[in-house]
């Protein structure tokens, strides 16, 4: 059965399309043709300058590093919640279900209240604490949540509910505290692209890249996990190690996307979701699949985003996200239903 | 397929369906080399409550057992100390005559094919879908099925008889339905030892009975050896030549059904009067419940 085949190249036909209409949207705007030869000539093709030395510099250093931070992120984002719906055998899942998000939001808050400004290899104090922040709520969750007398998925879930809470408490004091500064705080809570560059697309792709191969590596897994832990383990799977490995790299993938974009919603939901509407649940493909409409979404809400004035991405996703899932979920074409 | 149901809801046997004359195997145990699955003097112990209390037992190639007794017997644990899905505090268990304890799990899962309970799907998912994950112990980590893997699951699928099912959402079909769909990937996983954890609860006369030919079929035509716990003491006396009957985590007879199923053991163990209809060829059980044990 090609299907999924030909869907993936469809899908990567779109992806370039709308990286192109990415880079050339915003408040100035560049033709697609000169985009396209900019980029042309950025990757070493002999293409005759056509266009000013302006929409060179703002598609070069504002607008690409900014539309392949939002492929990144929106694939990371994509593959993580994919992970974590099979993981804990839970369509409710998202990227953000034990912690990640509570704990890289009060990390970039409170490095929002530290007044010294320290830039990491360009990367600011925020997306250095939002990624901790990240890592360390899923670490906190994972080691609470196993070992109680509670089945494991659903301590872990509890647990993740419960330090969520409490990192939220957190999170609501250090805004309360911060004056000023809540609008910085806001715009993390909200999700955005704007802050991106190459620096910072060079140190998170690398590890959402990384860790959605790693986690596709892994799909045999995943597919195990279908009919429950215990079937898993009569099929091959030794369910603790592999449930230990894909949650952390899962996190991983999902604290790299939050470092340099703020909390972007609906993204990681859905479009494992859509993808498995149409290809079914087989792990192989669905990962892929939804990596590249992830990524394609994402790029889509980015520039809308844009052209709106700047507005917070997670709420263009929102907003168009979820009117088209209800649709789906309405007529749930293509013979798999939710 | 025909079934009629009898006084109480006890299923009568089905002509042409009688097993082969019973052959009391067990209490000469083979080699541990050579057997299927094999205990040795296996310990279980949780905490403070000890579930297996040094069982033995001897599985050879080609075998069909049931293992039978009252809840709390002991039962699934040996299953799933076969499958080392729990560490005897003691003792060893053996699979294809190594120890379980130094088989990985996809070793495991070669040698042991569990028909998994039925679970709820997250997600919507084909037959096919459902029996192809019988191939995941086969399947290469990172390319995934191969033609082989895909006609090993036509194949499963067309021998448990449910191609009519292909194509179908696995969470719409009947409790029925979705058990031979679980035979099927068990099948799928082509391994030479299938075990089953009462494959027959919630089901209906008919898919009781479809359930338990097409275990003995697959007994008597692929080879395939089968260990199942059973619930039902009229389709582990007509559908299995060996019954291995358990109480409070010991075996307390092995043989034959007519050996097993004595009107006094079974109530002291069960605590329940019956009455043993027929002979080997038929044979029923109709229980009277005689109160406390």
């Amino acid at each position: 059965m090609p299907r999924p085949a030909a869907l993936a190249l469809l899908g990567l036909a779109a992806l370039a399309a709308v990286v192109v209409f990415g880079v050339a949207a915003g408040s100035v705007a560049v033709a697609p043709g000169d985009t396209i030869g900019i980029l042309l000539r950025a990757l070493g093709f002999p293409v005759e300058r056509t266009w000013a030395a302006t929409a060179e510099t703002i598609v070069m250093e504002l607008r690409l590093p900014r539309v392949l931070t939002a492929v990144v992120v929106g694939a990371g984002l994509a593959v993580a919640g994919a992970t974590f719906q099979g993981l804990l055998r839970n369509p409710l899942a998202d990227p953000y279900v034990l912690g990640t998000a509570s704990g890289a939001a009060l990390g970039a808050a409170i490095a929002v209240l530290i007044p010294v400004r320290i830039a990491l290899l360009g990367l600011g104090l925020l997306n250095v604490f939002a990624f901790a922040g990240g890592l360390a709520a899923v670490a906190v969750v994972y080691r609470l949540g196993r070992g109680g007398p509670l089945a494991p998925l659903t301590g872990l879930l509890l647990t993740g509910y419960a330090v969520g809470s409490l990192l939220a408490a957190g999170l609501a004091m250090t805004m309360y505290l911060s004056g000023a500064n809540l609008r910085q705080i806001f715009s993390f809570l909200l999700g955005g692209l704007e802050g991106s560059s190459w620096m910072s697309l060079a140190i998170a792709a690398p590890l959402a890249i990384g860790g959605s191969v790693a986690i596709l590596a892994r799909a045999r897994a995943l597919n195990g996990l279908l009919l429950g832990e215990e079937a898993a383990a009569h099929l091959g799977v030794d369910v603790r190690r592999e449930r230990g490995i894909l949650l952390g790299l899962a996190t991983l993938v999902t604290a790299a996307a939050v470092a340099v974009s703020g909390l972007i919603g609906f993204i990681g939901l859905v479009a494992p979701h859509l993808v498995r509407l149409v290809v079914g649940p087989n792990a192989r493909h669905v990962l892929p699949l939804a990596a590249i409409l992830g990524a394609v979404l994402l790029v889509v809400a980015d520039m809308v985003a844009r052209l709106l004035g700047e507005i917070p991405v997670g709420v263009v996703t929102a907003v168009i996200g979820a009117p088209f899932f209800l649709a789906l979920l309405r007529s749930a074409r293509g013979g798999y239903e939710l | 397929m025909t079934a009629t149901a009898g006084v109480a809801g006890v299923a009568q046997p089905v002509p042409g369906t009688a097993p082969a004359a019973p052959t009391v195997l067990g209490t000469a145990p083979a080699a541990l080399g050579t057997a299927q699955a094999a205990f040795e003097d296996v310990v279980v112990a949780y905490r403070e409550r000890t579930v297996l209390r040094g069982v033995s037992l001897t599985i050879a190639p080609g075998e069909r057992v049931a293992l039978v007794g009252p809840n709390g017997a002991g039962k699934s644990t040996l299953l799933r100390v076969l499958a080392g899905l729990v560490v005897p505090r003691s003792g060893r268990a053996f699979l294809g005559g190594d120890p379980v304890a130094t088989l990985d799990r996809p070793a495991i899962a070669r040698r042991l094919a569990a028909v998994p309970g039925q679970a709820a799907l997250p997600f919507s998912a084909r037959v096919e879908e459902v029996v192809a994950l019988g191939r995941l112990p086969h399947e290469d980590p990172f390319r995934g099925p191969r033609a082989a893997d895909r006609a090993a699951v036509d194949a499963a699928i067309t021998r448990v008889g449910i191609d009519r099912l292909r194509g179908r959402d696995a969470r719409e079909l009947s409790l029925g339905e979705r058990q031979l769909v679980l035979v099927a990937l068990a099948v799928a996983q082509a391994a030479p030892l299938l075990v089953l954890d009462e494959p027959t609860a919630h089901l209906d006369l008919r898919h009781q009975v479809a359930v338990m030919e097409l275990l003995a079929d697959l007994n008597a035509r692929d080879g395939t050896t089968i260990l199942a716990v059973l619930h039902d003491l009229t389709l582990a006396r007509h559908f299995f030549p060996r019954l291995v009957l358990l109480d409070g985590g010991q075996i307390v007879a092995d043989g034959s059904p007519a050996a097993v199923l004595t009107r006094e053991r079974v109530r002291s163990v069960f605590g329940v009067d019956v009455a043993l209809t027929g002979g080997a060829a038929a044979a029923a059980v109709a229980a009277t419940p005689t109160g406390a044990a």
